[in-house]
């Protein structure tokens, strides 16, 4: 080990090519820049469970234990935002998205180096400017800053959090622009589309939709601050605008804002499967075309967010139908996923524990779904707990598990080093079991009837409540536990060598760290993805 | 299997192609898709506002008719003819480019630049101030009252958003000019090296094609032509 | 902790049966679905675990037929469940002829109720069992929801315009009225009761609440208070007599219905949509009028159907 180790010191690689601050600020190296946002989002993520951690103490007592509902009202909007649009949007695409595009398909960098340290530093700039917003202040309309609370009535930071979001959103474009255009030009030699690791189909069908979603939220965004300024009514009824026209606007980005958050951890899960099961995806085609579809069917379906927003029932009733149907290639990719484990050759490191517990959770968070495509029940569990719990399941469940998956699965490619796997598993575990006990018991409580974004609740809401607050605490413990040995991996963790899991993949052929330019050639591909069956085939 | 030029520490066969890139072919494509795509995005923000355009538009037709004829046409008029002239100013310029023709280009260029800020001028001077003293600015100044001023007070605001916005391409797009002129003066650009003259030629047609759009609904419905 | 705790909501309305009962049939396609993946990975996870370092898997490219068995059984589940739903939802939408139409005004952060006979109550709603109750809602401010769980009905109050929503209660007692859409700072403060009662006792409510004149004799007065009779009645603007739930042709060529949203924006904004044959010259009374003043007059000019028109010409 202790050889390893000097070997690793002595190798020039991408994280000690060269050193300091400057180095990193000004790098246009993408796996850098991957670390930058890991970095901050990391920062953001915590800031966001913190607001959590303060609402779920709060929500322990009926009355509210700890904070004026103005102040409570603060802490879930800056929960919303921070987490939405500075931890889930970018974590999976702008941290293992940067580290893993131009590895996976054998190129040097992505296509635009210095438009992706750009988008970092927009991403902060945004960032920094919600922050202030959030903190300084606070912001309380909710993550949707629904009109005309937003642009007529309340007094917070609207302004400048709506201009920090504004600002992210041209991040996100940058990145999916950057990912597409390196998808289409920059695949090595043989490397086929239908070779392509389903983390690439992932990742081209989310920057699809950052795309050709997130300037339609840049617009929106733009009108409620010209309406809010200038105090014309453009989503304000009192001058004439329409308030469901800002629904429409906006859940025409945010609805499929949701599959950039869900759409890569499927990819992950699709990597991992397949390493620890030594085995090929089950259906391949249908797992890279189900990506594609799910991103072209979420423009579709925004209306089911506003079943009862007074928007005419015949679009509710297109909307359902299209709902449901977003729902079937999620099924097959689960199927496709189950299938793959069938005689299959499978080990339980920790990545592929997270990537089991994400299909658990998937599968709960998208069933219940149904509930909410559903017209008849929707009017009872609308704007519930129920909700709450459904996209927590989905965002929290799904892309946070398979965020901390991909984390781990690439961790020894990223740093060159091996984190303690019985730990790992551990936390895996923790988090799984404190994940449902937070957000099982709010699926009860919405179909109670608890509405959400209350501050003070009825009695009867109490148990429940006590239960999710409960399991938060195991939760917290569970996402607490990697930072902690995924930190002191980086310094003292043992050497990971080139491929630890025996995985397939281009990114697995290169050494950890990679070099800047991450191939010593650039590689030629002769053979599928996940060709696990074919022993020694590929071509260095 | 012949291998691709393999390392960062090569020296490069030509200084016009980044390090990432295998060849100058492969660099050209990834450029003009990227432009298109960042194209594609616009689309999706203009559309944004044209959406909301022709909802209210439905919701107040009155109200965006008698607003669209406070509007003048001539000036509307000669300022989409500039923009025009601007487009192919720019398309000759893209031309001189891949040509290596330095001073064709920083001549084309420099016209592109006048005429893109003939259009902001005509704009400001013309009929934006025109309108704050009419009192047709909704929010600053809007004294108009008449039976149909709350809808005509909405086609405002999608006026000055839309044109403002659309002026704010504009300033951007003279800006990125400025640069190519210096860039171009330098002679940096040539048969091998044009892709960002082609770049800011896709986004400066883009937004004269936005004018295009705007032009006719802003300042040519209720039957006025 | 444990008071009133029960993992389901009490059942008060015709409406909530039907909605449980799609809501039953969901958890069972949730539950098997969740039990197949579970039990298979489980199942998979430990008959196929990794036995010695040199283990081959063996490799399977796919199945058609398989990934046509799931694709096309949850495309037949969820048309089902769609066509169930949809269903259930439209016959929800739609309230009886015979309801009792009350009025609702949300603004931050409290409901006024209006009942026809004029009684006014403040986040409190007495209504009698077992009769269907039509709401007419709208806001004064920003979006708010009217939500009643026990009876599963939910429909935003949005400004500018009218939503309704309907329910006939079934059992009697107080259940909670909850406003479901975030409205600002009050938020979780705006709730209320709705409290069903027997008939006699709603008539004892009723007669025993502060006795104003009903909404129609209310409409009335403000109806010749604003001077609406010195055009509408003598000709110079479109009479009312007989014209609610009739077509309309406009000025502009439009041909509408006359219902609640038209005549309150008519009132409000007039010059918006001319009736064809008259000029634009109603002044708006916007400003001059409350949301819960609109309501009574949009009610008093409901009540002229023709006979009573021409008595009180």
């Amino acid at each position: 080990m202790a050889t390893a180790a000097v070997e690793l010191d002595t190798r020039v690689h991408y994280l000690n090519a060269n050193y300091g601050i400057k180095s990193w600020l000004l790098t246009t190296d993408h796996k850098r820049i991957a670390i930058l946002y890991m970095a901050s989002i990391t920062f953001f993520f915590l800031i966001g469970g913190l607001a959590a951690t303060l609402i779920r103490i709060h929500l322990i007592e009926p009355n509210g234990a700890v904070f004026e509902p103005g102040t409570y009202n603060k802490l879930f909007s800056m929960h919303g935002i921070v987490m939405v649009f500075f931890f889930l949007i970018p974590s999976i695409p702008a941290v293992l998205g940067n580290f893993l595009v131009p590895m996976m398909i054998g190129a040097r960098d992505l296509a635009f180096p210095k438009l992706n340290l750009l988008s970092w530093y927009v991403f902060m700039a945004g960032g920094i400017l919600v922050l202030y917003s959030v903190i300084w202040g606070g912001v309380d309309t909710g993550w949707t800053f629904y009109t005309p609370l937003s642009t007529s009535y309340v007094n917070s930071n609207v302004l400048s959090a709506a201009f920090g979001v504004f600002i992210a959103g041209f991040s996100s474009i940058l990145t999916g622009l950057n990912f597409v255009v390196t998808i289409h030009k920059m695949r090595a030699p043989g490397m086929t589309w239908f070779r392509m690791p389903l983390f690439l189909w992932a990742m081209y069908a989310t920057s699809i939709i950052q795309i050709l979603g997130t300037p339609v939220v840049a617009i929106t965004l733009v009108l409620v601050a010209v309406e809010r300024m200038f105090h014309v009514g453009i989503f304000d009824p009192a001058v004439g605008g329409d308030p469901i026209l800002f629904q429409h606007l906006f859940w025409f980005y945010s609805h499929p804002a949701v599959y950039i958050m869900i759409l890569p951890s499927m990819g992950v899960v699709s990597e991992l499967i397949t390493c620890f099961a030594k085995k090929r995806i089950f259906g391949y085609s249908f797992v890279a075309f189900s990506s594609v579809a799910i991103a072209v069917i979420s423009f579709l379906v925004w209306g089911h967010h506003m079943f009862v927003s007074g928007q005419s029932i015949y679009a509710g009733i297109i909307f359902s139908a299209l709902s449901f149907l977003v729902a079937i290639p999620s099924a097959i990719k689960v199927f496709n996923w189950t299938a793959t484990l069938y005689k299959g050759s499978i080990s339980y490191q920790a990545p592929m524990l997270y990537a089991m517990g994400f299909i658990g959770l998937f599968t709960m968070g998208g069933l219940t779904g149904l509930f909410l495509a559903t017209l008849a029940t929707d009017t009872h569990l609308h704007d519930t707990y129920f909700v709450v719990g459904h996209f927590h399941y989905i965002m929290v469940g799904g892309a946070v598990m398979g965020y901390l998956g991909g984390i781990h699965f690439w961790w020894p490619k990223i740093t060159g080093r091996l984190y303690p796997d019985g730990w790992a598993r551990l936390a895996a575990a923790i988090v799984f079991i404190g994940f449902n006990l937070t957000f099982f018991p709010q699926y009860m409580l919405g179909y109670l009837g608890m509405p959400r974004r209350y501050a003070i609740y009825s009695p009867e809401f109490q148990v429940l409540n006590v239960m999710s607050s409960a399991g938060a605490s195991i939760l917290a413990v569970g996402y607490a536990i990697p930072l902690v040995y995924l930190i002191w991996s980086m310094r003292y963790g043992p050497e990971a060598g080139p491929n630890p899991w025996g995985a397939k993949g281009l990114e697995w052929e290169t050494p950890s760290p990679p070099p800047t330019e991450n191939f010593e050639e650039i590689p030629v591909v002769s053979e599928e993805a996940y060709a696990y069956g074919a022993k020694e085939a590929h071509v260095g | 299997m012949a291998r691709r030029r393999p390392t960062l520490a090569d020296p490069h066969a030509s200084s016009a192609l980044a390090h990432q890139f295998e060849d100058l072919g492969q660099q050209h494509e990834s450029a003009s898709l990227g432009m298109w795509i960042f194209l594609a995005t616009e689309v999706m923000f203009f559309g944004g506002l044209f959406a909301g355009y022709t909802i209210y538009r439905n919701m107040y037709t009155a109200g965006f008719v008698a607003g669209s004829h406070e509007l003048n046409v001539t000036i509307g008029a000669i300022n989409t003819a500039v923009l025009i002239c601007s487009s192919l100013t720019m398309a000759l310029a893209v031309r001189a480019a891949q040509l290596g023709k330095r001073i064709p280009l920083v001549t084309l260029l420099i016209a592109t630049i006048l005429l893109g800020l003939a259009f902001v001028i005509i704009k400001l001077t013309l009929e934006w101030r025109h309108d704050y003293l009419e009192g047709l600015v909704p929010g600053l100044n809007f004294t108009f009252a008449g039976p149909n001023a709350r809808s005509m007070e909405l086609f405002f605001c999608f006026y000055f958003v839309m044109t403002g916005v659309h002026a704010l391409h504009m300033v951007v797009g003279v800006g990125v000019l400025f640069w190519l002129v210096v860039q171009a003066w330098k002679g940096r650009f040539g048969p091998e090296r044009f892709n960002f003259v082609e770049g800011a030629g896709l986004y400066w047609h883009f937004v004269d094609i936005i004018w295009i759009f705007l032009f006719p609904l802003l300042y040519l419905i209720g039957g006025r032509y | 902790m444990w008071q009133g705790f029960s993992i389901r909501p009490e059942q008060a309305s015709t409406i909530a049966q039907g909605v449980d009962y799609l809501y039953y049939f969901l958890t069972a396609i949730d539950l098997f679905f969740t039990a197949i993946i579970f039990l298979a990975i489980f199942y998979f996870a430990v008959r196929y675990r990794r036995r010695s370092e040199e283990e081959h898997a063996e490799q399977i490219e796919g199945n058609i037929p398989l990934e046509l068995a799931w694709t096309l059984i949850p495309l037949g589940l969820v048309t089902v469940v769609f066509l169930w739903g949809t269903s259930l939802f439209i016959r929800n939408s739609r309230p009886p002829a015979a309801s009792t139409e009350i009025f609702v005004v949300g603004k931050q952060w409290m409901w006024k109720l209006q009942h026809p006979e004029g009684v006014e109550e403040i986040n409190e709603l007495h209504v009698p069992v077992n009769r269907p109750i039509k709401l007419t809602m709208t806001s004064e401010d920003v979006i708010h929801d009217f939500s009643v769980p026990a009876f599963r009905i939910k429909k935003d109050v949005v400004p500018g315009m009218y939503t309704t929503l309907w329910f006939q209660a079934t059992k009697t007692g107080s259940f909670h009225l909850f406003c479901d859409q975030y409205c600002g700072t009050n938020h979780s403060l705006m709730k209320g009761e709705v409290v069903v009662m027997e008939p006699t006792a709603y008539e004892q409510w009723l007669s025993g609440g502060i006795r104003g004149e009903s909404m129609v004799q209310a409409g009335a007065k403000l109806y010749e208070q604003l001077a609406c009779i010195t055009c509408h009645g003598t000709g110079k603007g479109p009479s009312f007599v007989g014209i609610y739930g009739k077509p309309v042709k406009l000025t502009n060529g439009q041909t509408l219905t006359v219902d609640d949203d038209y005549l309150r924006h008519c009132i409000l904004y007039p010059s918006d949509r001319v009736v064809e044959g008259y000029r634009p010259i109603m002044p708006t009374f916007k400003g001059q009028i409350t949301e819960e003043q609109l309501l009574q007059v949009i009610a008093y000019i409901k009540s002229l159907t023709p006979q009573e028109g021409k008595a009180t010409k």
